[in-house]
């Protein structure tokens, strides 16, 4: 089903993207102009036999999580200043063995305005599928500088699962531009970057979908409110155990801070001791111990743990924001359809007493200006017609669309949330064997202790 | 050997009383009374069962003797035995009020759980001055033991109040002693030492236990958060919720982990108030030294007297010199009374010099001993405390694989 309608999708893609932002290419009427935006269509309009069957095979494959064929890394954060500013950009590597890519290896360096860029451009090509969040661009609370080691590192860790995400889907992996922004010198990717819908498009797609929004939809069907209702659920669940882990982090580095006074106290009593001297000092080296290990246990939560949390928390927007696009293509369509009736009402109304008396005044027969009236409107009705059986489409492979990158994405929730999980657990597992070790080389330590001085103890 | 209610009490072989009979305190018990202003109190006492040996290895099994005493009633006793045996280090009473608490637990007397620990430390209280090679014969401790009424008048009728109030004034005046005794002035250091440590370590030791508690109760959020998370999952539903209840199992372990901890705090505590009687030991050495000193000065000063009166030198100032000076020398017949006047006092002082030099040579002898055999006891019970703190924390730890390893599982079916 998902290889079909991928299929299917990439024909119409520009239906899609033209219901929401604006007319675009039209493969029936051919009438409006072309869109100059280089674009994600193109890849996939390639209507040779031989090229369909590849991407026919391609999705098979995709389906396949070991045959992934575009591995990318995000790494090598670098500081560039500037007169006007400073920024970060990172080093993404690209190694394929698509046949679309001129080479199987690729290096360039990119900056976080680059990867909102390609966010943007994925989500306009597509409104209604889901695209995995990128880190925020700015930071809550807590952190205040951008340029923080650990901000950094934790940015460039989710701009790595992002890139990883999109190369994993079986839609965004063959888009144009994820293939540009992979490849595409600096020069290049800017002039790239110049050639999207212009401002005054991109206001008219805005306004339309504002309008939308406020029409509000009718007659969502049942299975999208649902959607909606558990998007809203998992939302809170998934923010619930984000705070609930920093929680835990925040607790586990109070209780280490009262934790690393022990050990030197031990080891400050040792000193008044003769005969307790050594096991003191023994037990002393055993809390130290301990308090490294719930040093690597904390900055484990923080590292994978948390992040998997957080990216899920956006997640949850984004189910939210695609929904929303959704309800805006049928509030559309529904829209049309009610103009359509209306018009339709306007045809079939038997006259207009007050416009033939105007045009009598004009100096035009009735039976005249009736016909012109008659003409006009039939031709009013076809364009509106027209418009809207492309609103049906658009909306039918809009939803089909979500149905089906919604089953997609919620394997691979599940899947993610899941080895996160396990992660955490295993790492809790191998905490505690490693104290259990350190205390039990400490009991090891007494007993030959007691053997050497011959007494032996009933412990 | 017979084991006292927390299992380390060393028992040490030939002792007189426990070889007779077995003690414990079995239970404690709310009262309502009215005190010695007339006015209506609650307090708790404790039951004091005492069994003669014999009767159970015979098997037969007999009810044992029980009586009733609160705990002033042990507090008594202890200052009894304080002044009667100054030389020997005197086990220490648990704590009069719960002290080093984290959150969780209570700082209130009648909180059940701090009767419970009282009760074994009254019971700890009880064998170890009945292990005590000096404490154990004493006739009052066994009074205590046997004799419910009356016990308390036994007590004042031995008159060691008197004796109390006098050293309690000696004790805390301050006094510098010419000759300290290195051995004690050491051990008085050590005491010092091991008490602001051990005080130390038992505060820390509250507070990690306090943010131990804080990090295991966050993770029963888990439990919650997981469980509402699953009624809105199909496939991840079965394994989420059972994860929520492990979840829940490992955040409701802690209050046992924290309990076995407090076991070890009472330990620690014990040997914290052991550093108290140790110190008190020295002081009362000091004193003891001192008093001698005294004695040694004023004999000294005296025995100077004599030989001023005779030879008719004045080379120490006395008040008696110099009124003389001023307001006429006195007769042959009245320095004749004066120097057999000096020559009793001398005497009189030289017994009690001798009697003091005894006293302070025994004083040695004996305090020698019992601290040599309290550092061997705080040694081994000791190194048993962190040996046991050490299986706790294995413990604590087998129970954390446990759970999340159970809880590993329930993710895999996720």
């Amino acid at each position: 089903m998902l290889r079909l309608l991928s299929q299917q999708l990439r024909l119409n893609e520009r239906d899609l993207h033209a219901s929401v932002f604006g007319p675009g290419k039209d493969s029936k009427t051919d009438t409006s102009t072309t869109q100059t935006d280089g674009s994600s269509f193109n890849a996939s309009m390639q209507t040779s036999p031989a090229s369909m069957i590849n991407q026919y095979k391609f999705e098979e494959e995709e389906e396949d999580a070991d045959t992934k064929d575009i591995f990318v890394t995000v790494d090598n954060p670098e500081s560039h200043v500037t007169a006007i500013e400073t920024y970060i950009t990172y080093r993404v590597e690209t190694k394929t063995t698509r046949s679309e890519f001129d080479s199987s290896e690729f290096e360039v360096r990119r900056r976080y305005q680059d990867f909102l860029w390609l966010k943007g451009r994925l989500e306009e090509a597509h409104p209604t599928l889901i695209v995995h969040p990128l880190p925020e661009k700015f930071v809550m609370k807590g952190m205040v500088e951008r340029f923080n080691e650990d901000f950094i590192e934790t940015r460039r860790r989710a701009l790595h699962k992002f890139l990883n995400k999109i190369a994993e889907h079986p839609i965004f992996s063959s888009s144009e531009d994820f293939k540009i922004f992979l490849t595409a010198g600096s020069g290049e990717l800017t002039s790239h970057k110049k050639q999207g819908p212009g401002f005054l498009s991109r206001m008219g797609e805005t306004v339309k979908a504002v309008a939308a929004a406020v029409r509000g939809v009718r007659n969502r069907p049942q299975e999208f409110t649902d959607m909606q209702e558990y998007a809203e659920a998992f939302s809170q669940k998934i923010s619930s155990l984000d705070k609930v882990t920093q929680r835990i982090v925040r607790e586990q580095k109070e209780y280490l801070e009262e934790l690393k006074e022990c050990g030197p106290t031990y080891a400050l009593w040792s000193q008044s001791e003769q005969e307790l001297a050594e096991p003191l000092k023994n037990v002393a080296g055993c809390v130290d111990n301990c308090c490294k290990e719930t040093e690597e246990q904390v900055k484990h939560l923080n590292d994978h743990l948390i992040p998997v949390l957080h990216e899920y928390v956006l997640c949850a927007d984004t189910l939210k924001a695609v929904l929303r696009r959704r309800d805006n293509i049928q509030a559309d369509f529904e829209g049309k359809t009610e103009a359509l009736a209306t018009k339709k009402a306007d045809r079939d109304a038997d006259s207009k007493v007050l416009s033939l008396a105007w045009d009598s005044l004009v100096g035009r027969s009735p039976e005249e200006v009736k016909q012109q009236k008659q003409q006009k409107l039939k031709g009013e009705i076809k364009e509106m017609r027209d418009e809207l059986d492309k609103a049906e489409d658009r909306l039918e492979w809009a939803n089909n669309a979500l149905k089906t990158d919604w089953t997609r994405w919620q394997k691979v929730m599940r899947t993610d949330l899941r080895s996160a999980f396990i992660d955490t657990a295993e790492r809790n597992v191998s905490y505690y064997e490693k104290c259990l070790a350190v205390w039990e080389s400490f009991l090891q330590s007494q007993r030959t202790d007691a053997e050497g001085n011959g007494n032996v103890d009933s412990s | 050997q017979f084991l006292g209610g927390l299992g380390f009490v060393m028992v040490e072989k030939g002792t007189s009383l426990l070889k007779m009979m077995e003690i414990s305190v079995a239970e404690a018990e709310k009262r309502t009374g009215k005190n010695a202003v007339n006015m209506q109190e609650t307090y708790t006492v404790y039951l004091i069962e005492t069994r003669p040996v014999d009767a159970a290895s015979e098997g037969t099994n007999p009810v044992p003797d029980s009586l009733w005493r609160r705990y002033s009633e042990f507090e008594l006793l202890r200052n009894y035995l304080l002044v009667t045996y100054p030389f020997s280090v005197v086990p220490p009473l648990p704590e009069k009020r719960a002290e080093f608490v984290w959150h969780k637990l209570s700082a209130d007397n009648m909180d059940p759980d701090f009767v419970e620990r009282r009760r074994v430390g009254l019971e700890n209280f009880l064998l170890r001055v009945a292990s005590h090679p000096d404490l154990s014969s004493d006739k009052i401790f066994y009074s205590f033991l046997t004799e419910e009424n009356g016990w308390k008048e036994t007590v004042f009728e031995t008159g060691f109040q008197a004796k109390a109030d006098s050293r309690l004034k000696a004790l805390n005046a301050t006094f510098r002693v010419k000759n300290p005794d290195k051995r004690f002035a050491e051990m008085k250091h050590y005491g010092d030492e091991l008490q602001s440590v051990i005080s130390q370590l038992l505060r820390v030791r509250a507070r990690a236990a306090d943010r131990l508690y804080g990090v295991y109760k966050v993770h029963g959020n888990y439990g919650r958060v997981f469980s509402e998370w699953s009624a809105i999952e199909k496939e991840m539903g079965d394994g989420l919720q059972s994860a929520g209840h492990h979840m829940d199992a490992y955040a409701a372990s802690v209050d046992d982990i924290l309990e076995e901890e407090e076991h070890y705090a009472d330990q620690l505590k014990e040997y914290l108030f052991y550093a108290d009687a140790l110190r008190a030991v020295c002081r009362k050495h000091e004193l003891t030294q001192y008093e001698l000193e005294m004695a040694a000065q004023d004999l000294t000063s005296k025995k100077q007297q004599r030989e001023e009166l005779a030879t008719g030198t004045i080379r120490t100032f006395s008040l008696k010199g110099m009124t003389s000076k001023l307001f006429g020398q006195e007769t042959p017949e009245q320095r004749e009374a004066k120097v057999k006047m000096l020559e009793t006092q001398i005497e009189e002082g030289e017994e009690l010099v001798k009697e003091r030099n005894t006293e302070c040579e025994e004083f040695v002898k004996s305090a020698w001993v019992d601290i040599e055999r309290f550092k061997e006891q705080k040694d081994h019970d000791l190194r048993e405390a962190l040996i046991s703190y050490a299986i706790m924390q294995i413990s604590m730890c087998k129970k954390g694989i446990q759970v999340w390893n159970n809880a590993k599982e329930c993710f895999s079916k996720m």
